[in-house]
This record gives structure tokens, sequence and C-alpha cells, in this order.
């Protein structure tokens, strides 16, 4: 669905990614993993249209990404500024209806649906000043579901939440992916959390951004916060992550 | 209640050191004062020009904060329309309003006309500089927002840019506000025949330090229920809910 075809990307002579090749499948969750300034958040951006590489190409469903496209949403970490603060949590889901010409007529309805689906059920007329971060979260998760998206791009979406809202998230995203079968590029620097969301992990070694271990991730879904995480299987996985980031980090010093 | 005791100390200070010095062309006692002020209200004098003044000083503001807002909403939007610019306005905007005026006198002669060009030209800068500053702090990633979703160019800024930027352009037009009073003011002392500038000097020069005194009492409290009127708007506008 999205493919990567020797993709580089540079700004002035300092190289970001060089040469970045790999497909992500249609229905699939890839996780992203690596240390920082491996170009992970990068590789995204250009997946998202965001950034165009220097070289190379990426595609969506083989046409060359030009640019941003509606039905790629995406999940930014700073939920925070990525919401509008004059606008209720229905206003902000709105904002993407808009912006798809949606029609008006059941506009509301719609919307209140969206946001009982990442758990926001009667939130509609709350600002996003009066919310927790991870309600803020489902609430920029709902906005990006309004686009009907084909493939979600998140962005380390989890990364600045606590512990325990994190794992709810997680399940609620695992619900959201099996219901919409949307294809998912996950990017985060948490393994656990790669190898718990993620059909298959890449980790890229830095400088400049390289794909540096491949891994299918073999654990039977639905998969479950507790027993999951206790399997061998897991352990074995998060192990050989480990071992692969330590590598570079300690290589990189 | 406290805020009016030191003032109402001053007054009464004022009318007993007038009265001990005797009659004077520069100072009247605050009491003479009053009584020239309720003349002029009573003539009608006084409302006729509070008006002038006033439709110069919201004329102006009108034109120049509308050419302002626009200007400062494109500038802050095009870095490249904003670096062509800059020299142009950077050149313009140091020039002080009242050195216009023999331009404009020639070109539109006396009246509304021209005190409504100096004042507008007087409110550009402010509404100019601090627009596009809001526009151009609007968060970056509510712009990247806005192109995930493709909203169109126009769209970005009828529902992105606009109302991030908006308490801070209204705070740009509340200083412009100040302005226009201001600069009408100083336009009607300078040259125009009319409004409560032109008052001003009338009685300064026929040796009525009581009604010069009046008047000037007049332009400070017109000036301040401008002002509170504006910040009640702002409070009402932007109080709740907003971005900051």
């Amino acid at each position: 669905m999205i493919v990567f075809d020797n993709v580089r990307l540079a700004y002035g002579d300092q190289l970001v990614l060089g040469g970045l090749s790999f497909e992500i499948k249609p229905h699939e969750i890839l996780c992203l993993i690596g240390p920082s300034g491996c170009g992970k958040t990068t590789a995204l951006r250009i997946a998202a249209g965001l950034v165009t590489p220097t070289s190379g190409e990426a595609r969506f469903d083989g046409a060359a990404i030009k640019g941003p496209r509606r039905d790629v949403a995406v999940v930014f970490q700073d939920y925070a500024k990525a919401l509008l603060p004059w606008r209720t949590a229905a206003g902000n889901v709105a904002l993407a209806l808009e912006a798809m010409g949606a029609p008006r007529a059941g506009r509301a309805a719609h919307i209140s649906a969206l946001l009982e689906r990442v758990g926001l059920k009667g939130q509609e007329t709350k600002y996003p000043s009066q919310m927790s971060g991870g309600m803020q979260q489902r609430l920029q998760i709902a906005r990006c579901l309004a686009q009907e998206p084909a493939a979600l791009m998140m962005d380390e979406p989890f990364g600045a939440l606590d512990a325990m809202t994190r794992q709810s998230l997680q399940d609620e995203m695992l619900d959201i992916a099996r219901l919409t079968g949307a294809t998912i590029l996950f990017v985060t620097h948490d393994l656990e959390e790669a190898i718990y969301l993620g059909d298959r992990v890449i980790g890229l070694a830095p400088h400049p951004g390289r794909i540096g271990i491949e891994l299918p991730i073999d654990l039977p879904r639905p998969r479950d916060q507790v027993a999951t995480r206790e399997s061998p299987r897991f352990l074995a996985l998060r192990r050989q992550l480990y071992d692969f980031i330590h590598g570079v980090e300690s290589a990189a010093r | 209640m406290r805020g009016f005791v030191l003032p109402l100390l001053l007054i009464v200070f004022a009318e007993i050191g007038a009265r001990l010095h005797g009659a004077s062309d520069v100072l009247a006692p605050p009491s003479e004062v009053a009584l020239a002020f309720v003349e002029a209200l009573r003539d009608g004098s006084l409302a006729l020009a509070t008006r002038d003044t006033l439709i110069a000083a919201f004329g102006g503001l009108a034109a120049g904060a509308a050419l302002g807002l626009a200007l400062g909403v494109v500038l802050g939007v095009s870095r490249p329309l904003d670096r062509l610019l800059e020299l142009p306005l950077e050149v313009l905007r140091p020039i002080p309003s009242v050195a216009v005026i023999p331009v404009a006198l020639v070109a539109l002669g006396f009246g509304y006309r021209l005190e409504i060009a100096i004042v507008s030209f007087a409110c550009i800068w402010p509404m100019l500089i601090l627009t596009r500053a809001a526009v151009a702090g609007v968060e970056p990633r509510l712009l990247e927002v806005a192109r995930v979703l493709r909203l169109s160019p126009l769209a970005t800024v009828v529902k992105i840019v606009a109302p991030a930027a908006l308490p801070r352009i209204f705070v740009a037009f509340r200083l412009a506000a100040g302005v226009a009073l201001i600069v009408a003011v100083t336009v009607e002392i300078a040259v125009n025949p009319q409004g409560l500038g032109a008052a001003l000097m009338t009685a300064g020069q026929a040796l009525r330090p009581d009604l010069t005194l009046a008047f000037l009492v007049w332009v400070g409290v017109v000036g301040f229920a401008l002002n509170q009127l504006l910040l009640w708007t702002e409070a009402r506008l932007f109080g709740k809910g907003a971005a900051r």
C-alpha cells in the first residue's frame, strides 16, 4: 500500500535518511522504532506527504506521494498544539468534516458517533483546555477518523501520556484498527509498545537513518496487556530489539 | 474608591492655590473649569466638537485599521511578500503622522477628509505590525493540520489563522483606537478648524483658561471611555475558551 523506494533525504549536506526501502501492506500495523535522530518521524512525514524526499520515491497505491491526501490521516504527538483551542470537541471533529465537504445534515450525529468510538461519549461541548491529555489525544484520533482514512500515520501519539492512559489507548487503537481496517504506520521510541501493537517492527539505525532490523511480530491477536507482555515470545522479541537499540547507541558513542 | 482619593485631593489643592494666586491667563480654579464645562455643555459647543472629533477619529480608525489588518494578514501569511514590502513600509512607518498634514492639506483641503486621511495613516501601523506578528505567530502545528486536511488557502485563513490571531488583533485595534483620538485632536490643533482640538485652541487664544482646561479634561474623559468600552468588548468576545 505504502512503498518506500530507496528514499533519501538531505538537509543541506546533512543526510537524514540514507536510502530507505520498505513496504507497508494493506491493513498492516507497522511500527518504526529507533534512537533519537534516526529519522523515524521524518520517514512518517514523508509517508504523510508533508516532506518530499531528496531522491528516491515514496508511493501510495502505486502513485508517487506528492503531498498530503485526505485518506491519509496524521496523529501528531503534541495533541495540545494540534487541536483548535477555540473550538469544542465537536467543533474540532467538525473541522475534518468541513475539509471533506461532508453534508451538513446528520453531521452532529456523525460527530457524536466518532467521539463515542474513541471513548469521549457526551464530551461534545468541552473545550480542549477542559480535557486531560489522554482525552485530548482521543479527540485528535476522532478528528483523524472523521477523514475515513485508508492509512493512519501516528507519530509517537502516546509518548506524552502516563502509563495507565497509554495502555488503554493502545488497546483502543487496536480495536479501531480492527474495526476500520486502516493501515497504520506507528512511530514510537517505546520497544514494548512497538511489539505489543505491531504486525511488524522496523528498527532504524541513525546517521544516516537506515533499516537496522526488521522483525515480524508473530504474537497472536487479540493481544492482552498482561498475558501478551508476559509471554516468552514477547520477551524474546523485546530482547532482540533491546540488543539492537543498545548496539546502535553504543556504536554512536 | 481608593483611586479617587488622590485626584480629589489634587483638585482641592488646585482650588486653594488658584484662589490664593488670583486671576491668571494660564490656569483657572477647578470650580471655574466646572462652570465653563457646564456652559459648553449648555450651548452645544461641547457636543458639536465631540461629534466632529469622533467622526474623524472613527472614520480614520475604520479605514486605517481595515487597511492595516488586510496588509498584516497578507504579510503574515506570505514570507516573499513580506520581504518585498519590508523596505518601503519601514521607510513610510517612521514618518510622523502630523508631517503628512501639508501634503494632505493641499490634496484634500480642510474638513473631515483631511483629518480622516491622516488618522488612517497613523492607525495603519499598530494594526499592520501587530497583525503581521499575530498571524506569523500562529502555532505551526495547526497550519500543518490544515495541510494534512488539505484546506484551501482561504479556508486556512478563515478557519485557522483568523481565529488563532483574533485576540491579539483586537489588542492591536485597541491601540489603534487610542492613536486615532490622539491624532484627530492633533490635526485639529495644528490646522483643521473643527472638533475638540480646534475648540481647545480657540479657548486658549481667547484667554479663557477655564474653558481650555474644561475641553482638555473632556478629551481625557472621552479617551478613557473609549478604552473602557473596547476593554469590555474584548472581555466579552475573548473571555472564555479563547486562545491566548
